[in-house]
């Protein structure tokens, strides 16, 4: 089974843990390792929050220690991506579970919610952790590493909050000349992710579907066995029959729970969470285009001879570059996140299918068993 | 799983018996051929067996509904379903049989002869019809009585009710059931001119019969407690196995959704293409398959709901039980009253209100003669009153003789039909699972392939 997630319960050696994990490109390579779990209500005048608690292992060089445990709350998560979105504005990273659930919350915090925010919570930073580039980014390193009080000062450096918004505006106008200028490779990128983004949340409303309609199956199930045995209460040849037909009802609801949980657990989070990277990655696409967009709009401002000649040239050299990077380190990502993508889905749906097989595989034991008293 | 079809060999035989309570049948009879009484459900096993010395088979089917238009009584257009029952003699040496009946019949005459059957045989469990209008629907049924599938499901209905009317030691020879089946055009006239309508007990009577009885046969008090629960505990479970049906129904189609999805994601993979297009192909098959798994479910349905349909007709018996009976404890009190007066007449005393005491009392005593002739009239009374209190209470008994030996042989049948019923439905159950391992099989050697 691939294991990109962890439970909380892990033997402590990092080293041991090298050995259980198969991992998505670096098999022998695996040297930092993290969990989140217990989650804690805090209730201050302001507001009600909660926290994770984030244990990570590492064999690595550069970090103080070999274990660290620290508390974050979703806000931290958010600063977090926010940061590395920042140093690599087109390398695919890793979608963060939803701020609120539209649909359906009663409460914000029901239990049902955290948890399925925990692990994602969890999938997330192992997906940063096995990035080959986004591993080593100095944020994620304070992120895991510092105290609370370590990581509020730490926030407060870097680009303010009105430059970042400055910054926004511009790339909203330029977005749009990139799209014009797109590469060939990247049209075709562009085009997949659309389609994809589209099937993908569909199989995401299906795969919801289903489970509801599974709930509601097991549901009338729990009903339906009982009344065989009470019926067996006012017939005396056929009470082995009608007990036994209960039993394999009874049994069958059993492993429909069985499989909803399977669901719950593997398939729709697997593609939830690929609904989400869809979402990134079309965001991706676009900070290239920007990128882009910058570099055509040096281009043209020199070819109308617009202003100082030789700093547009310099400038252009600058941004020449930051393309050329900001491509490769795209198309790279690109492939590595497509081979991941593959691989996440099949396992996904194999163990779906292996779920499913299984279900029926247990009904027939219990129904044979049933002919043979029969 | 397909349900094997219900067409055994019949026995009939056309010469018939005066039905029980019934003084004076108004039938001919008609050439006695002789028929052999068996059920055979397909597996070769029979409930009844009679002397082996019958020399034809019968074999009936209802083959074929057809829609037809016409004027009913109100000479208003109505458009019904008329059923095709086909007879056949199966010649016993070669196996070969031989239609020798055909004729179209419509629910309301197969209604017509039930309730002709349950007049003049009340000491039978009287075989049920299937159901009029269609009941514990889930969404995909129709309850319009025109579906195909709710005909096709009666047709099964109809033939198994003349199936088991055939297979009934004493309901095969009713002169009317064979006309039923032979006698196209006049039937329903000659059904009646039996004047069976008159003869059927009303309503009214049977519910006072109910509550008043006294002394009913404790057996008969039993089985109607009985047949209210199997009546409850039935409806409670088709009820709900509607609801698992629909909800199951959910589960398989909703996963069609997939095919679709599969199949257009499919044209922007290089690598996952193949196996997401045949995987969602598998989806397809899937989604597919639950269509034809809860058609032979609602089979099973109706082997409960003649179970259902039955308990109605076990309480009729007891109905007919209790009428009997309160009639006898009437009669009986009614002679008891009348002896009393007589003594009383004949003594001078009188200890009970009589309206002749009154008006004795109003308008002078009443001469000897008088008296006389007044005790002459009760003895008459009373000595008439004690051979019909004897012949109710010879026929009390047959009744209770012949109802519970016929209740006897239900229950046998009925637990034979039953327990084939529950293991049918385990054995559907398996075909589903088997289904379902081998599409997840077949989707999960796709998906591996991705």
């Amino acid at each position: 089974m691939d294991m990109n997630s962890f439970s909380p319960m892990m033997p402590t050696s990092p080293l041991s843990m090298i050995n259980q994990v198969k991992f998505e490109d670096e098999p022998d390579l695996k040297d930092l390792f993290i969990t989140v779990d217990e989650p804690e209500s805090h209730v201050t005048t302001i507001e009600t929050f909660i926290t994770y608690r984030i244990i990570t292992k590492t064999s690595r060089g550069e970090f103080d220690s070999s274990e660290f445990e620290v508390r974050r709350r979703y806000q931290d998560f958010l600063w977090l991506k926010g940061k590395l979105e920042e140093a690599h504005p087109t390398l695919i990273i890793p979608p963060l579970p939803e701020k609120f659930i539209v649909k359906g919350m009663v409460e914000r915090f029901n239990d049902d919610f955290i948890e399925t925010r925990r692990k994602a919570l969890q999938k997330f930073l192992n997906r940063i952790a096995d990035h080959p580039t986004l591993t080593f980014n100095e944020d994620f390193k304070v992120f895991l590493t510092a105290q609370a009080w370590e990581l509020s000062s730490h926030k407060k450096q870097g680009p303010g909050l009105l430059s970042r918004m400055g910054q926004t505006v511009r790339a909203v106008a330029l977005s749009m000349r990139g799209v014009k200028s797109r590469p060939e490779e990247f049209m075709e990128m562009n085009n997949f992710i659309e389609i994809f983004s589209q099937k993908i949340n569909l199989i995401d409303k299906i795969s919801q579907r289903i489970y509801k309609e599974e709930r509601e199956y097991s549901d009338e199930m729990k009903e339906y066995g009982p009344i065989h045995v009470l019926w067996s209460a006012s017939e005396e040849d056929l009470v082995d029959s009608l007990r036994g037909v209960a039993r394999c009802l009874d049994q069958c609801c059993k492993a429909t729970e069985k499989r909803m949980s399977g669901l719950s657990e593997a398939l729709l989070p697997a593609v939830h969470e690929y609904v989400l990277y869809s979402e990134m990655v079309m965001g991706v696409m676009k900070r290239r285009d920007q990128i882009q967009a910058e570099l055509d709009s040096k281009v043209e401002a020199l070819t109308y001879k617009k202003a100082d000649t030789d700093l547009l040239i310099e400038e252009i050299g600058k941004l020449e570059d930051k393309v050329e990077c900001a491509n490769n380190a795209l198309k790279a990502d690109w492939e590595r996140w497509k081979h991941n993508m593959q691989n996440d889905i099949k396992s996904a749906f194999t163990d779906m299918a292996e779920e499913n097989i299984h279900y029926y595989e247990q009904e027939q034991i219990v129904d044979f068993l049933q002919l043979q008293n029969d | 799983m397909e349900q094997a079809p219900r067409d055994p060999e019949r026995q009939l035989q056309p010469a018939p018996l005066e039905p029980l309570g019934h003084p004076d049948a108004g039938l001919q009879a008609a050439v006695s051929e002789e028929a052999e009484g068996a059920r055979d459900e397909g597996s070769g096993e029979g409930t009844m067996t009679e002397n082996n010395f019958w020399l034809k088979k019968i074999e009936i089917n209802v083959s074929e509904a057809e829609k037809r238009t016409g004027r009913n009584a109100m000479n208003m257009q109505e458009t019904y379903t008329a059923y095709l029952i086909e007879t056949r003699s199966v010649e016993h040496t070669d196996g070969q049989s031989v239609l020798t009946d055909s004729l179209w019949r419509r629910y309301s005459e197969f209604e017509l002869l039930r309730n002709y059957l349950l007049v003049y045989y009340p000491h039978i469990v009287v075989p049920p019809l299937p159901e009029k209008r269609a009941e514990f629907v889930w969404h995909k049924l129709s309850a319009d009585n025109m579906d195909p599938d709710f005909v096709e499901r009666r047709r099964i209905g109809l033939e198994n009710f003349l199936l088991r009317v055939a297979s009934h030691p004493i309901l095969c020879r009713d002169k009317i059931f064979y006309l039923f089946l032979t006698q196209e055009g006049n039937w329903k006239e000659t059904v009646n001119e039996t004047g069976f309508q008159l003869k059927a007990d009303s309503r009214l009577k049977a519910l006072n019969a109910t509550f008043r009885v006294k002394n009913p046969d404790k057996r008969f008090t039993e089985l109607k407690h009985y047949s209210d629960e199997l009546q409850s505990v039935i409806s409670h479970l088709l009820r709900v196995r509607a609801r698992v049906a629909d909800r199951l129904y959910g589960v398989y189609k909703v996963h069609g959704n997939y095919g679709r999805v599969f199949s257009e994601w499919s044209a922007i993979e290089k690598e996952m293409g193949d196996g997401l297009q045949s995987a969602g192909h598998h989806m397809d098959v899937y989604a597919s398959s639950i269509d034809d798994i809860l058609e032979d479910e609602e089979h099973y349905a109706d082997q409960l709901k003649e179970y259902l349909f039955y308990a109605e007709a076990l309480r009729a018996v007891c109905r007919k039980h209790e009428l009997m009976q309160y009639d006898l404890e009437m009669a009986a009190q009614d002679l008891a009253s009348k002896k009393q007066q007589c003594e009383e007449l004949a003594t001078g005393t009188v200890r009970t209100f009589s309206l002749k005491g009154m008006t004795t009392k109003l308008f002078g005593q009443e001469t000897p003669e008088q008296r006389e002739a007044r005790i002459k009239v009760l003895e008459e009374q009373i000595s008439e009153g004690e051979q019909q209190l004897k012949s109710k209470n010879l026929e009390g008994r047959e009744f209770v003789k012949n109802a519970w030996a016929d209740i006897e042989r239900f229950k046998e049948q009925k637990n034979h039909d039953l327990k084939e019923a529950l293991i049918s439905y385990a054995v559907m159950q398996i075909s589903m699972c088997k289904k379902g391992i081998q599409v997840w099989t077949n989707a999960k050697e796709c998906f591996s392939k991705m």
